[in-house]
């Protein structure tokens, strides 16, 4: 083993195993015939948790049957922060690959002395060492609690991908079984004894506070065990759900707000180019010479509305107080980040609180999956002793989710006569990204905003460069000889947002795609070809490339009046995978997304079809973001409360999809859960104007829009 | 406040609170319940059978589905009064981990969820059209769905899904 000297400073070890070095953080052996890992990333309906077991089993060389999952828990699992940006398999992955190669180093050490060979002579299967010299030992006979209480090295390569047997394979989905059975699963399915139920009352508006409660009528109602008031924080707990419900409905009619108004005029995003902005210049290159032979130039302005994760099954969470300290069921993507919020807002030590991940209903990014939790404690924390489950309503999702921010985006940019781009220019206009928990200062929970004591919450985040934020894929992967990108940020939010799937890549990649489109409708070229054009990484020439093959693309082609195709292209974040895609839609009574192609490149694909599901389902939920979805306020209230006022896609509706997966073994995995956005965007303003000839710039690209487009 | 309040039974105000009994997946039973009380409340908490899942309350989404007398129920929707008399099925009542439904089946073979948080209300769905209608067109399932959403976009392998089941069971049933 490692001859690593203590006294140095510890040296930087792959993915998350930097931060939680000892191996049995990671996993264990068990005499029993199982392996238990204990990820700190969670599932979020992406797969990771079968990616991770794949992982474990090829350098174990056990059966994947073998490897049980630990939920996430702060008592126990390393802390990996945050599972979001498409950085589980990079980070988590990465880190269980280590731990799990080094462990079987371990267990072949001591199987090499009990057998009294070297090292070389043994070989695994599914757990059983073998000596070439006859002789086996399995690792649940060699296995003993302090087998892996040590830390890592990180001196074990893990397997080349030659040698992959398990990983690279599309091995199914481990928790997909006991999702079709009906099997309780979610966090919302959790029963404890003595369980009570408990519900929230928003406050109408954004500002308004609670004057006044009638709470001795409502604790009069059957089943009701407690109603909570704290400042403008409003709950109900009692025995059974139906009768928490109806005790809510009660309080919010009964219940007295001093309403003001504080949201923009209009829906409309063109709101944020008023507002005080930081302004920052991201990228710039200049070369005067190119400059000067631009013969065409031309702007246009985009913009996407506010928009919803809106997940199926609102958040929900389970919550305990005893002795003064907390259990948290939760389906939040960052039990540790949760923790510290819910300790500033309790006032108690973060070691007084447990919390731990019970699986969620898709999230896409900073739902109100944490805001639940608090609501949670706060409920229990008034019935000691007692368990609370808190369901948010549908209308308490739509109304107080943190929302994707609209964003507006203005482009700029010439050609010269030889048909290249010599100038571009791209200047966007958005909120900040992320207002998730674990801030410095404050605490980014909904209710501890209302309490009577507040704890506030901080300046609104921006996930830095080279991923980004709200400038996520505003530096075009293209080459161009000149080109100036510039992000006004604006942190004031009249609505909290934070991270939707993608966080500024769907804005910026629509606009950068749509004009790359402008610009080569104006230089008379094929979109496919002028995106090759300016393009050098060879990787994302393959994925354009692919895509036009396997959507035959015609060179030129035309819509015919009704129908179209058209492209979109981007590497997400500049640094996770690259994903092509065209579509081809349909303007009869409704305007409709028919078919799309996709091609992706994700490095080592871990789980081929795993890829492909998040790709497929990356490119349905665009095509709804992108031609339905905008949440709507007045100058007073969200008015998006229900699927009625939010519709999204639907079965009679969703396209066909062809995916091609361009597998790079040898490469590191590639981020892969995001990728659609962006280019799926752009590939639908892109064929609306091939089918029809208007070009549509404001998303959501709705019916209304485009008759618009068109009389004008 | 803060004390647990007492057993049904003993509770003054819980008037309405009565025994009802149900027929749910073939078998009888007995809860307790005011008879306004959503149906998908009465599943989940008093028979604790969770695969019918909370999505909106309001009969938009889907998740809640069952199948009632044969017909595709929101839960959600219907007080538990209403299905007295009738037979109730749940995803729990089709099939388990053991004995799996076709349709149970061509998801897990079709791979067809992501967080899966719709499936089972989809399943019923699907199954109580299929029961009708053992080899409907692709525009007759696609409808028979219309009144289900997936937000995670997992429509195509559910649709295949659903169309291997269609071709499998045929007769079966
Ligand atoms: S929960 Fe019943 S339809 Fe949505
Ligand atoms: S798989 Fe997540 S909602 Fe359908």
């Amino acid at each position: 083993m490692s001859e690593a000297t203590q006294t140095e400073a510890p040296r930087k070890l792959p993915g998350s195993l930097d931060a939680n070095r000892r191996l049995d953080r990671w996993l264990r052996i068990n005499i029993d015939g199982t392996v238990t890992i204990f990820p700190g990333k969670i599932e979020i309906g992406q797969g990771i948790l079968t990616a991770l077991v794949q992982m474990v089993a090829e350098e174990l060389d056990i059966a994947p049957e073998r490897v049980r999952l630990a939920p996430a828990s702060t008592a126990y699992s390393p802390n990996e922060g945050i599972t979001s940006g498409s950085r589980s398999i990079q980070e988590g992955g990465i880190a269980m690959r280590y731990a799990a190669a080094e462990a079987r180093e371990l267990l072949l050490e001591r199987a090499a002395a009990r057998l009294g060979v070297s090292l070389e002579q043994l070989n695994v299967a599914d757990g059983t060492v073998n000596a070439r010299s006859g002789g086996s030992v399995t690792y649940w006979e060699l296995t003993s609690d302090d087998l892996l209480r040590r830390e890592a090295t990180a001196d074990i390569p893990p397997k080349a991908a030659a040698q992959h047997a398990v990983v690279g394979t599309s091995f199914r989905r481990v928790d997909l079984p006991a999702k079709v059975t009906g099997i309780p699963t979610y966090v919302h399915d959790m029963e404890l004894p003595g369980m009570l139920h408990g519900r929230i009352v928003r406050p109408p508006s954004r500002r308004a506070r609670l004057k006044d409660v009638p709470a001795d009528e409502v604790k009069a109602m059957p089943g009701v065990v407690a109603v909570v008031r704290d400042g403008s924080f409003l709950g109900v707990v009692a025995e059974r759900e139906e009768q928490a419900l109806r005790a809510q409905r009660r309080l919010a009619r009964v219940s007295q707000w001093d309403e003001s108004p504080s949201l923009p005029e209009s829906s409309d995003p063109r709101y944020l180019l008023k507002m005080s902005s930081e302004d920052e210049v991201i990228s710039e290159k200049a070369d005067a010479g190119a400059a000067a032979c631009e013969t065409h130039r031309i702007e246009a302005e985009y913009s996407r509305g506010l928009m919803a994760h809106a997940a199926l099954g609102p958040s929900c969470a389970v919550a305990s107080c005893e002795d003064g300290g907390f259990s948290v069921w939760t389906h939040s993507q960052g039990i540790f980040p949760l923790r510290t919020d819910l300790a500033k807002v309790l006032g108690v030590d973060e070691a007084r609180i447990t919390v731990t991940h019970v699986e969620g209903s898709g999230c896409y990014g900073h739902n109100a999956a944490d805001d639940v939790a608090l609501d949670a404690v706060l409920l229990a924390r008034a019935v000691p002793g007692q368990p609370v489950r808190v369901q948010w309503m549908r209308e308490d999702e739509f109304g107080w989710e943190p929302y994707g921010s609209g964003m507006v985006v203005r482009m700029s940019g010439a050609v010269d006569d030889a048909g290249r781009i010599v100038n571009w220019s791209h200047e966007l206009w958005s909120h900040g990204h992320s207002t998730r928990p674990g801030p410095k200062n404050g605490a980014n929970l909904l209710a501890a905003w209302h309490l009577a004591q507040p704890v506030k919450a901080p300046t609104p985040g921006n996930p830095p460069l080279p991923g980004g934020g709200s400038h996520r894929n505003a530096i075009p992967l293209y080459d161009f000889p000149n080109q100036r990108i510039t992000n006004h940020l604006i942190r004031e939010a009249p609505l909290r947002t934070s991270s939707l799937r993608g966080l500024g890549a769907h804005a910026n990649v629509l606009a950068i795609e749509s004009f790359m489109d402008e610009l080569a409708h104006a230089a008379g070229a094929d979109p496919i070809e002028f995106r090759l054009r300016h393009l050098k990484d060879g990787r994302a020439r393959a994925v354009i490339e692919a895509v036009a093959q396997k959507a035959a693309w015609r060179t030129r082609e035309k819509g015919d009046g009704t129908r179209g195709r058209g492209v979109g292209f981007a590497r997400y974040k500049n640094l996770a995978c690259y994903v092509a895609v065209i579509v081809e839609i349909e303007a009869g009574h409704e305007l409709q997304v028919k078919r799309a192609w996709a091609a992706i490149d994700a490095g080592q694909a871990i789980n081929p079809d795993g890829i492909i599901n998040q790709t497929e389902g990356g490119i349905i939920q665009t095509v709804s973001w992108t031609l339905k979805e905008q949440v709507k306020f007045d100058r007073h209230r969200v008015q998006t409360l229900t699927w009625d006022d939010y519709p999204i896609l639907t079965f009679p509706e969703a396209p066909e999809i062809d995916v091609v997966l361009i597998n790079r073994p040898d490469d590191p995995p590639l981020g892969a859960g995001e990728g659609a956005q962006g280019p799926t965007a752009g590939a639908i303003g892109n064929a609306i104007y091939n089918a029809l000839g208007v070009r549509l710039r404001d998303m959501p690209f709705t019916r209304e829009r485009l008759i618009a487009a068109m009389a004008a | 406040m803060g004390t647990r309040a007492e057993p049904p039974a003993a509770h003054p105000e819980r008037r309405d609170c009565m025994q009802l009994t149900l027929n749910v997946n073939g078998a009888k039973r007995v809860v307790e319940a005011e008879d306004e009380t959503p149906l998908l409340y009465v599943l989940r908490n008093d028979l604790k059978l969770k695969g019918a899942r909370f999505g909106c309350g309001l009969g938009q989404c889907g998740a809640c589905t069952v199948i009632v007398d044969g017909a595709a129920v929101q839960s959600c929707d219907v007080p538990v009064s209403a299905v007295l008399g009738k037979s109730v099925t749940t995803i729990e009542g089709i099939g388990d981990d053991k004995r799996l439904h076709p349709l149970q089946q061509a998801f897990i073979e079709h791979q067809a969820g992501q967080c899966g948080y719709c499936a089972s209300g989809i399943i019923m769905a699907a199954k109580a059209l299929l029961d009708a209608n053992p080899a409907p067109s692709e525009g007759e399932i696609r409808k028979a769905l219309a009144r289900n959403l997936c937000r995670c976009g997992t429509h195509q392998r559910i649709l295949r899904a659903i169309r291997s089941a269609r071709v499998a069971g045929e007769g079966a049933r």
